[in-house]
């Protein structure tokens, strides 16, 4: 079995730590007081020291995106830390985990990264749909009010309320100021015009719980956890065609083989490997021949993916890869915003030529024809998000051109109805929007 | 207390009263039986001095704001790539069969909704369905039977 250091969810023996009186007991709020006593520049140092990279999905160093804000005599306006807590992306279920079992923990953190920014206020953009998630860290948040242990800042909890594009940043400062969740161009960037056009630090939930742990164990020690450049722990999302799915906190540098096998238990039911997703839906595609990548920032880049979320999606040899194609594509196209013509029009382009697909009505020119819409979005858009469906598309086709093909020339889906995708519907809201066939 | 007294302390936590929009909204669809309609709009758009056209192009945008009647009961079921590797759609399936209801509309009755969502957060424990926004988790298709059995118990007692 591989070594499980704890770090996030240190302390916890796997379960929730949810009074004051709990969390004080095992550390907490030790981190707070320590970085209270730092100089803001001191304690973003500890950061950089630890080499922390976000833990939403771009992996931006956490300490030198805070080191981008600046100071309040540089620019006069009130700043601002806004925790991204929208957690949406297919795949991807750790951020909830946190806050179910250690929002201490994650409120510490806020208190932490706010005066590390020199911010007075918090907001915690939390993702609509997680009811339990709230009502918790709304329950922590008073209790803290009433221990005084807020020295001054407030902290807001914002809740979303539906739209995977808000936990784009810029779509989520659009959101929280009370408009449509719409991407803004960069720059400027929000460390300088963010929220309310002042300067804002946004951070995901995990690295803003990490943040409390870098200060309790310092930079340079937390550092030491990991591989080079992928220092520290992951909470891994474990999902899909898995003995034992789940949320799994361990040191970067794990292979994909140690997390699927070891931990996770294997393929169920006797059923082979076929791919992995490996860090939420917005990741290329791996095979079962990469199951000895390691999972940190350099490896899958290396491997032609991405770290993403960390959200590991295993599937087995029942899935056709033109109906997760379809699948996916369906996802993006619900969620784009709209703005971007080459995602609007493009994400639903890329659907309907994959039913096209996997209905057996495609001929030779439609593979290509695919391919080119995906080039067509690529780069061209205010946000990752239609980049999303095109890369991940695009990845489907060159790791199993074979499947794809293979649709191509039997004029039908050779799974013949035994997929482990088949028929799954799109979305209810899909089907109002005049789809012809909501169904993969 | 009023809506609009709520709505002003609401908008009190923000610099800006218009980040007050999506709570304001939240809160006059919990009180409008799950639905925005049009005299919803405008209540928020009275209390933070915006129109009832604005509300609506924000309340459009977000999947869980209804701009139609939900079911006094509202189920959705996850069908995005994990859910649906375990099975979700045989879970939607159920669903229809026991509630008399598809996916995507209301039981005349109005006692149900259900839908089909995209990913709920839950994929490590698959399937998920929501229920008025309470999740469930690890839903099998053959589990379906007993939710409804309750639901139905629920709403008669």
């Amino acid at each position: 079995m591989p070594e499980r250091p704890e770090v996030v969810f240190a302390g916890t023996d796997g379960g929730a730590v949810l009074s004051i009186a709990d969390y004080e007991a095992a550390g907490g709020f030790r981190a707070l007081a320590k970085a209270r006593e730092l100089a803001p520049d001191d304690v973003i140092a500890e950061l950089e020291a630890s080499g922390l990279r976000g833990r939403g999905g771009a992996g931006f160093p956490t300490g030198r995106k805070w080191a981008f804000v600046p100071k309040p005599d540089q620019l006069p306006k009130p700043h601002y830390l806004v925790v991204n807590a929208d957690e949406s992306e297919p795949g991807t279920f750790k951020d909830r985990e946190i806050m179910l079992r250690v929002p201490f923990r994650f409120l510490e953190g806020c208190l932490i990264s706010a005066h590390a920014i020199q911010a007075k206020t918090v907001f915690v953009y939390i993702r609509g749909e997680y009811e339990q998630e709230f009502e918790i860290l709304r329950d922590s948040l008073e209790a803290m009010r009433k221990a005084k242990l807020l020295g001054g800042v407030t902290i807001v909890l914002h809740r979303g309320a539906g739209a995977y594009i808000c936990g784009e940043e810029t779509a989520l400062l659009e959101s929280l100021e009370g408009s449509r969740g719409l991407p803004r161009p960069k720059p400027p960037f929000p460390a300088i015009e963010g929220l309310y056009a002042a300067p804002t630090a946004v951070n995901n939930v995990e690295s803003i719980t990490t943040a409390t742990m870098v200060l309790e164990l310092g930079g340079a020690e937390y550092a030491k956890l990991g591989v080079e450049n992928s220092s520290g722990t992951r909470v891994f999302s474990l999902s899909g065609d898995v003995v034992s799915p789940g949320n799994y906190e361990l040191p970067h540098g794990i292979s994909l083989r140690e997390l699927i096998y070891d931990i996770g238990g294997g393929v169920p039911n006797g059923r082979e490997l076929k791919a992995v997703i490996p860090g939420g839906s917005s990741t290329p595609i791996l095979t079962a021949e990469d199951i000895d990548t390691t999972l940190d920032f350099d490896a899958l880049v290396a491997a032609g993916s991405s770290i993403g979320s960390a959200g590991v999606i295993v599937i087995d040899d029942r899935c056709c890869m033109v109906q997760l194609g379809a699948r996916v594509s369906q996802f993006y196209e619900h969620e784009s915003c709209g703005k971007c013509t080459p995602c609007r029009v493009g994400t639903r382009w890329l659907t309907q030529i994959l039913q096209k697909i996997e209905g057996g009505r495609a001929s030779q020119v439609d593979l290509d024809l695919l391919l080119s819409v995906c080039d067509r979005i690529l780069g061209k858009c205010l946000c990752p998000l239609g980049d999303s469906d095109a890369i991940v598309v695009a990845s489907y086709v060159a790791r199993f051109r074979d499947e794809y093909q293979a649709h191509i020339d039997l004029g039908r889906c050779p799974f013949e109805g035994e997929s482990s995708l088949e028929r799954i519907l799109a979305p209810s809201a899909m089907h109002e929007h005049g789809h012809e066939a909501a169904h993969v | 207390m009023s809506a609009y007294a709520e709505i002003q302390k609401l908008r009190r936590r923000y610099p800006d009263s218009t980040s007050a929009v999506l709570p304001a909204l939240r809160l006059a669809q919990e009180g409008h039986d799950g639905w925005l309609p049009p005299e919803a709009l405008r209540e928020v758009a009275e209390a933070l001095e915006l129109t009832p056209a604005y509300c609506l192009s924000i309340a459009s945008f977000y999947d869980q704001f209804h701009l139609e009647p939900v079911g006094r009961t509202h189920v959705e079921v996850c069908t995005n790539v994990s859910c649906a590797l375990a099975g979700a759609q045989q879970v939607v399936e159920a669903f229809e069969r026991e509630l008399g209801v598809t996916a995507g509309s209301t039981s005349p009755d109005g006692a149900y909704s259900l839908a089909t969502v995209e990913c709920l957060g839950g994929c490590g424990w698959a399937t998920v369905v929501a229920v008025d926004n309470r999740h469930r988790l690890r839903v099998q298709a053959a589990d379906v039977p007993g939710i409804v059995e309750e639901l139905q118990g629920a709403g008669e007692a």
